[in-house]
């Protein structure tokens, strides 16, 4: 599927030479710089106000988008003087076991419903997707409850357990799409050979799904980076706080706002993310528009 | 499948066999195999346990408390007797709610039009032939992949009463001579938490009406354009016919992930100013979580649903049923 799209992507091209240039600066790269631009500036926002001193930040004189006497100030609060690196530390953890967790899940799951065509396998395919479309903000209220009637509130465990409720449906119905283009034969053949259906799960299937893993367990791990409400009300002390809410209700103080902090906190929170992403551009986007395309 | 069916056969009638003769090794592995997919339906259940369990417990079970807490009167801290409707009277009668409902029906209609808008334009813009093509449109998605909360935190700031950098450039400019209070005032405040939901969600659609757009064949806009058709009657009566299916899906999950909204409003103004930006889910949030009233906020949640799923039947059943003019089936 990928090979064939890029295939098509330079063939687009085709007519485009009957384009004059000026006309496609006007057209084509006038507004893709716009978006750009707009696009992008939040972050150099961020970047340059991790970087201004006080003084420079809270004045309205000389050039704001510039800094003219840099300073790690803002950085150094963040890393000595708060929580920050627990939260880092817990956002971390919470993500990687979760992620982990739900992709295991999910393998079994979409292996059984997909393969293993047991009876009502169709339905339970169904209810994957509609599970995939209950939005967190209706759930956290009894989620609350039920996490503190299990006596895991304001424990990362409550956040490890509870994020799987949308990890796991997107990541079974992602790899079910991936499964179904596996052949079948090839699991024919293993069984004729004797293989076991569990030998069958790790040394076919599983090698050949690795791109849907990829693409899952990158998706898996920045929506649990990103996850907030649960995060919100699930914990309250501040040790165990993840990286959006510890900013967004501790580095908060009264009706002074620490800007240069907030920011230099945003953009740490965001770094690890955007690295990852950085790498694995390509899985991501698969994993996005595949989840759109079923 | 064929294969896996004689397989199946033959697998029954030599088990049969078995019982009788003593087995070759030949019938012992077709053996093995029958009884291993005559057993998929044990083993379906195991693989399928973990996912169950967790889903079942953290999702079905709260999604079921949920209904059930919002017909009682329960607290933070103290069980809650069955009230019957008078959370939802209570409600339909609360100016407050009525105006969140008001604020989230606005908040999503303009945002999503705006977002399809852009996303689809941003998107033709991608899928046309410019340079540094892999590297513009893994950089256009960030908005989309850092964590909201926390771009949320750089829009709070550039939408600072004082010190707000739209205001100094259009101050510079000559065009304005007092700062914008961009969330200090009602209506300033909706317009600015909706750019900003924009500027996350714009990413999300342009990619995905991109994976979309590659899959057209070019060979159409070559006749297209051998028949005289113009840009725009090729976008027209080719593009977009063939995108419908896959905007109705993306414009399905925009409308959704916008209507749930809560992270951004809860960072940039927490419902104010006099609550003017209050979506239902930070009220609910407010009056659940903060205001312990959990039942009231339960109600809430729930009152979502038939507005979430009429917004869902009606993206995705309105533009899905051109699917034909793809010239599959419908």
């Amino acid at each position: 599927m990928a090979k064939q799209t890029d295939d098509q992507v330079v063939d687009t091209q085709g007519m485009n030479y009957l384009v004059s240039l000026p006309r496609r600066v006007v057209t084509v790269y006038a507004p893709l710089a716009v978006f750009l631009f707009v696009l992008l500036f939040p972050f150099y926002w961020m970047g340059i106000t991790t970087f201004k001193p006080n003084e420079e930040l809270l004045s309205r004189e000389g050039n704001p988008f510039w800094v003219v006497n840099p300073t790690l100030a803002h950085i150094k609060k963040l890393l000595f003087d708060t929580s920050y690196p627990d939260w880092l530390w817990n956002t971390m953890l919470v993500a990687v076991v979760s992620t982990f967790l739900s992709l295991v899940c999910s393998v079994l799951a979409a292996y059984a419903i997909e393969r293993l065509r047991f009876r009502g396998s169709r339905y339970v395919g169904m209810s994957v997707f509609l599970a995939y479309l209950v939005p967190p903000s209706i759930l956290f209220i009894p989620l609350a409850k039920v996490v503190f009637e299990l006596g895991i509130f304001d424990t990362r465990l409550a956040l490890i357990l509870t994020y799987p409720t949308f990890l796991i449906p997107f990541c079974t119905w992602l790899l079910m799409g991936y499964f179904r283009s596996i052949p079948f034969e090839l699991e024919e053949c293993a069984l004729i050979d004797g293989a076991s259906r569990w030998q069958i799960l790790t040394r076919i299937v599983l090698p050949l799904a690795v791109p849907g893993l990829i693409s899952a367990g990158i998706f898996a791990f920045t929506l649990s980076w990103n996850e907030f409400i649960y995060a919100l009300t699930f914990i309250s002390s501040s040790e165990v706080k993840t990286v959006p809410v510890g900013v967004i209700t501790e580095l908060v103080e009264g009706d002074v706002y620490h800007w240069g902090a907030l920011m230099a906190g945003a953009l740490l929170g965001s770094l690890p993310v955007a690295i990852l992403y950085s790498f694995f551009v390509e899985y991501y986007v698969a994993g996005m528009t595949g989840a759109v395309k079923e | 499948m064929r294969v896996a069916a004689a397989l199946r056969r033959c697998g029954a009638r030599a088990r049969c066999r078995q019982r009788t003769y003593a087995a070759a090794t030949e019938g012992d592995v077709r053996a093995s195999v029958s009884r291993l997919l005559d057993n998929r339906n044990a083993l379906g259940l195991l693989f399928l346990l973990p996912a169950g369990a967790l889903l079942l417990l953290f999702l079905t079970y709260p999604l079921g408390l949920g209904v059930w807490l919002g017909f009682t009167d329960t607290k933070i801290g103290r069980g809650g007797a069955w009230v019957g409707l008078e959370n939802y009277e209570f409600l339909f009668g609360d100016a407050v709610a009525r105006l969140s409902l008001f604020n989230t029906l606005f908040y999503t209609v303009v945002a999503s039009v705006i977002k399809f808008a852009l996303g689809l334009w941003l998107a033709l813009l991608l899928n046309k032939h410019v340079p540094f093509k892999t590297v513009v449109r893994a950089v256009v998605l960030l908005p989309f992949i850092v964590p909201t909360a926390l771009s949320a935190i750089a829009f709070w700031w550039i939408y600072d009463a004082q010190f707000s950098v739209i205001s100094w450039t259009l101050t510079e400019l000559g065009l304005i001579d007092r700062y914008i209070d961009f969330l200090g005032d009602p209506w300033n405040a909706r317009l600015s938490t909706i750019a900003a939901n924009i500027w996350r969600g714009v990413p999300f659609v342009a990619i995905c009406l991109l994976a979309g757009l590659q899959t057209i064949s070019p060979s159409y806009y070559e006749a297209a354009s051998l028949d005289g058709a113009t840009p725009w009657q090729q976008f027209r009566y080719v593009t977009l016919p063939l995108l419908t299916p896959i905007i109705a899906v993306v414009m399905t999950f925009s409308v959704l992930f916008t209507f749930t909204d809560f992270q951004l409003i809860y960072v940039l103004t927490r419902g104010g100013p006099l609550n003017a930006t209050h979506l239902m889910a930070t009220l609910s949030f407010q009056r659940a979580i903060p205001g312990g009233a959990l039942g009231e906020g339960a109600a809430l949640a729930v009152s979502m649903v038939p507005f979430l799923l009429a917004a869902i039947l009606f993206s995705y059943f309105g533009l899905q049923r051109r699917a034909w003019q793809q010239g599959g089936a419908d």
